[in-house]
């Protein structure tokens, strides 16, 4: 594999370890939203970076190109962004929520909180 | 086409820098704002890798939709993190997270070559899709006629999830009667301790 | 926010374009880069605006919130709506040769519809769960 093509999928890795870490040690319940997100959007490289072919171009028809770039990757990945979009969302609600009923987003407190009753 | 190589190189660098910033912050407020260049930054790159489609969705939920709920919540909760109290920066996710990390990039020795023409990806379904789309569909936009004629049952569950979405926090945070019922409770705490 | 000239005029001007490439994107969705998920949420994000520089109020008397509910139901029904038609005028569920006489202006009436429900569902969705968050715990008064 060419230098760029490891260079990419390193970085990959490294943003899904970034995200992956956040989602489990944050201590804040919309810190960990954040890193699932990042998560999320590295996944959606990985994808996207499947269905990339040098020297070809967008999936969109034109007399002109010899190769296109894969559709069904693109297709599945736009399902995954709003998909994701939708749980963030949901999951923000929640956090709202929580924070009415316990008085705080941090998980230690949370713990504690859950605990004693 | 160098070029095109040297910003796909830099925006990566910068994309994981980005990331490990919003790691390290404390302030919540910033790790959004972060997140919004994040994810700006990520459409700039689906834009390198010919994903037109992917990168106008990306920067418009991720960038947009997404960093506008989270600081729609941090308002109605804190901005600040609490500092760490005892040494919480235990060792269990920092090793979990570097032996998933170490075994996933020993697999990359295994995927098939970047940006090939013949690999997996490319040679069952799609080749098919590419070809008949003209004499069936007739639509340039292949994105749109895989998204709409040839899944059109995986955009309907997405349509149904969105929705899905909208309800749920209606039911969780919709109405104002929250505030009212609050009043009311503390009213009755008050008058039940007199 | 109505206190700073500069934003209120520039948003006064850009609300009505940002409007008119929502539908864009919306309908030139079939020859580029599009369709109805990106255009649902740049036609909400006009909105958006408009709440940040005029206060949640306005923009509720502007456009409710029960017909937002009602909007983005009949989003999912519309398409759901296609299928059964399909259904109706004898091929399988979401089959568009069945949609006309021919079956490519069917494929062409058929992604049309759907796209269109999807743009509806998704643009009252965004705006449903944005003015949810942020009239959350005002009082009535």
């Amino acid at each position: 594999m060419s230098g760029l093509g490891i260079w990419n999928y390193v970085i990959i890795v490294l943003l899904m370890m970034t995200g992956l870490y956040m989602v489990i040690s944050a201590n804040n319940l919309v810190k960990k939203l954040i890193g699932l997100n990042v998560f999320q959007t590295s996944v959606f490289f990985l994808y996207i970076s499947f269905g990339y072919i040098v020297d070809g171009a967008g999936p969109v028809l034109n007399d002109g190109a010899t190769a296109y770039a894969n559709p069904l990757t693109h297709v599945l990945i736009l399902t995954a962004i709003v998909v994701g979009v939708a749980t963030t969302a949901v999951g923000l609600a929640l956090t709202v929520r929580i924070k009415e009923s316990f008085g705080s987003i941090e998980e230690d407190d949370l713990h504690k909180m859950d605990s004693s009753i | 086409m160098i070029l095109e190589q040297l910003i796909d190189v830099f925006l990566l660098a910068f994309l994981a820098v980005m990331s490990i910033a919003i790691l390290r912050m404390r302030n919540l407020f910033g790790a959004v704002m972060l997140y919004a260049i994040y994810s700006l930054t990520a459409a700039s790159l689906f834009m390198i890798l010919d994903a037109a489609d992917v990168a106008f969705t990306e920067a418009a939920v991720g960038a947009g939709i997404s960093t506008l709920l989270m600081i729609a919540t941090l308002s109605l909760t804190g901005r600040e993190e609490k500092p760490l109290k005892k040494s919480r920066l235990g060792l269990l996710p920092l090793a979990i997270v570097l032996g998933t990390g170490g075994m996933l990039i020993y697999g990359i020795s295994d995927l098939p070559t970047f940006g090939s023409a013949d690999n997996p990806p490319h040679v069952h379904v799609v080749p098919r899709y590419i070809q008949e789309s003209p004499t069936e569909i007739d639509v340039p936009n292949l994105v749109t006629a895989v998204l709409a004629s040839y899944r059109g049952f995986d955009t309907l569950g997405e349509v149904v999830v969105i929705f899905t979405a909208g309800l749920g926090v209606l039911l969780l945070i919709g109405g104002r009667r929250r505030r009212e019922e609050m009043e009311v409770r503390e009213e009755r705490e008050v008058a039940a301790d007199e | 926010m109505s206190d700073y000239l500069v934003l209120r005029i520039v948003g006064k001007f850009l609300i009505p374009y940002i409007m008119l490439f929502g539908l864009y994107v919306q309908f030139h969705g079939d020859f580029g880069p599009g369709g109805g998920f990106q255009a649902g949420v740049i036609f909400a994000s006009a909105f958006f605006i408009y709440t940040l520089l005029f206060g949640l109020e306005r923009t509720l008397s502007v456009v409710p919130a029960s017909v937002l509910r009602v909007v983005s139901a009949s989003g999912v029904l519309v398409y759901t709506g296609v299928g059964v038609a399909t259904l109706l005028m004898g091929g399988n569920f979401l089959d568009y040769d069945a949609l006309a006489a021919d079956p490519i202006t069917g494929q062409h009436v058929g992604i049309i519809l759907v796209e269109a429900g999807v743009g509806l569902t998704v643009a009252s969705v965004m705006m449903l769960m944005f003015f949810t968050f942020a009239g959350y715990g005002e009082s009535k008064t």
